[in-house]
């Protein structure tokens, strides 16, 4: 066989992938499950070597050019890598590194200061991505994925409620991927994986975000009416994309639990793709959350083994039935075939 | 507070490009901020403010700091007047003034936080609760929390910090921000 002189084309699609702190730390079942279905679906994920903290909320509150400058070493730094797309799956990070890269797009005069305060060459060339959208956009490979997984996908009909926060939609100039009141990406990750997705009211509303540590009475009020309102709509679960939403409601809700409350497993929106597409709850970090997801997975594995039994069950039917059918058909055609010699003797006299 | 020459308004102006006197007190802002019930100044209060130049009234109010940048207010407003810039503008005019009014709890989250990324490049969320504590006096809150989350892999006692360390001190001085 001779060389081609082309290469042949990358398998995968490379993105640079910005973790953040918190999925170094608070969330890292987060990494680990966005890892594992980032493998499955075919994406290349390449850590960017030496990522700063984008400042989060306390970087652009205190200071709004810090919180410019934080993430446009990021971004320098991705772009010195080679790269043209960032991911940044942490809603938090995700929506200050897309607004540092709106800020110096839209004012000359800190496009031109950046490179002097960052101390690095900056051509603002990359585009920044989550989570939602790149599992969004790969909606239909998941689905098609899901229906060839041969173990029972445990997320059919599961009821779950997407909730978006505020970060990942807002404000629209900076995120723009979604309608930033009805947003309907995360909806469509759902229903790729096989789940009904509820229609609640509280999508876009504010979990407390960094008031955790701070303020923490406010974060027990603002999450508690989220629970309650996907509750109340008949969810089994709500999908996060977010550390902060996620530990404001998983790890807070322990003190709700203590005022009688039914626990509401909390997951992020890869976990979910995770389980849909058959792999291990151990795997995509399930066992780190504070409300056991071990009863809500007990519960999907009865109901997908009831399934597959009901399944198993039609089938003999049908094939009993088929066989019954096939035997009368048999009977029929041979009483038409005697019928027929029948009458052919007749005609014969 | 010394008086400026100017009006807040020409300021807020300067700084964010947002000219308060479009804000007509629809109120939108302030019926979806998730914060209102716990602020005395609401969203479309402290534009009024901006407007009508009390400068101390807004600069100096406990609220300022009770936002939680959700950016629920600017996404409704129907005059695109963007109130989460001007707070945030606010916010930092109130810390130059020196009349900032945050409570401690949140000013001891913020010099925490900043503190940590100053110092390693990210954070570190050990090194950073413990340094809360530190500044807030608030010792014993999440105490509790705190075997559930090693137990987890969640918490590490070791912060990562990254090489170019140096790099993110410089771009804090050349910020002007001292955590």
């Amino acid at each position: 066989m001779t060389e081609t002189a082309t290469p042949s084309p990358p398998m995968m699609t490379d993105v640079a992938y910005y973790p953040g702190c918190s999925l170094h730390g608070t969330s890292r079942e987060f990494d680990e499950s966005l890892r594992a279905v980032a493998a499955e679906l075919g994406i290349g994920l390449t850590e960017i070597s030496d990522w700063n903290c984008c400042g989060a909320s306390s970087g652009h509150t205190t200071d709004h050019l810090l919180g410019v400058a934080l993430p446009a070493r990021n971004l320098a730094l991705a772009e010195a890598q080679g790269f043209d797309t960032l991911l940044a799956p942490c809603a938090a990070c995700y929506n200050r590194l897309s607004a540092a890269r709106l800020a110096i797009a839209t004012d000359d005069g800190l496009a031109e200061r950046m490179p002097e305060i960052i101390g690095r060459r900056f051509a603002n060339s990359v585009d920044v991505h989550n989570a939602v959208e790149l599992l969004r956009d790969a909606a239909v490979t998941i689905e098609q994925k899901v229906a060839v997984t041969l173990a029972p996908n445990p997320l059919e009909g599961v009821k779950l409620a997407a909730y978006y926060g505020c970060l990942l939609v807002r404000p629209f100039e900076v995120c723009g991927y979604d309608d930033p009141e009805q947003p309907t990406s995360m909806d469509e990750v759902i229903t790729a994986c096989g789940a009904d997705n509820v229609d609640w009211d509280m999508k876009v509303e504010c979990c407390g975000g960094a008031f955790s540590v701070s303020r923490t009475a406010s974060v027990l009020r603002l999450g508690r009416a989220i629970i309650e309102n996907a509750r109340s709509h008949g969810a089994e679960a709500i999908i996060v994309a977010c550390p902060l939403c996620h530990s404001n409601l998983d790890l807070r809700q322990k003190a709700m639990a203590q005022r009688g409350e039914e626990p509401m497993p909390i997951l992020f929106v890869t976990q979910m793709v995770g389980l849909a597409l058959g792999l291990a709850p151990v795997d995509l970090g399930l066992g780190r959350h504070f409300v056991d997801t071990e009863p809500l997975m007990a519960r999907l594995a009865q109901r997908a083994a009831e399934r597959v039994a009901a399944e198993k069950l039609a089938k003999q039917e049908a094939a009993v039935k088929a066989a019954a059918r096939a035997e009368k058909q048999k009977v029929g055609a041979a009483a038409g075939a005697s019928a027929g010699a029948d009458s052919k003797e007749g005609e014969a006299q | 507070m010394s008086a400026p020459s100017r009006t807040l308004a020409a300021d807020i102006l300067e700084a964010t490009g947002i000219n308060a006197a479009t804000c007509y007190q629809c109120g939108k802002c302030s019926a979806g901020c998730p914060m209102a019930s716990e602020s005395d100044l609401r969203p479309h209060n402290v534009m009024r403010l901006v407007m009508q130049d009390r400068r101390e009234a807004a600069l100096a109010d406990e609220s300022i700091w009770l936002c939680l940048t959700c950016e629920t207010c600017s996404a409704r407003c129907p005059n695109a007047c963007d109130p989460a810039r001007v707070i945030d503008a606010v916010r930092e005019m109130s810390i130059d003034a020196g009349v900032a009014d945050m409570p401690r709890t949140i000013a001891a989250f913020h010099r925490a936080f900043l503190e940590q990324i100053r110092s390693n490049g990210r954070l570190h969320e050990m090194g950073m609760v413990m340094e809360y504590k530190l500044r807030s006096g608030d010792l014993m809150s999440d105490v509790t929390n705190v075997p559930g989350m090693l137990s987890r892999g969640k918490l590490s006692f070791r912060a990562e910090r990254i090489e170019g360390v140096a790099e993110i001190k410089r771009i804090f001085e050349k910020c002007g921000v001292t955590p």
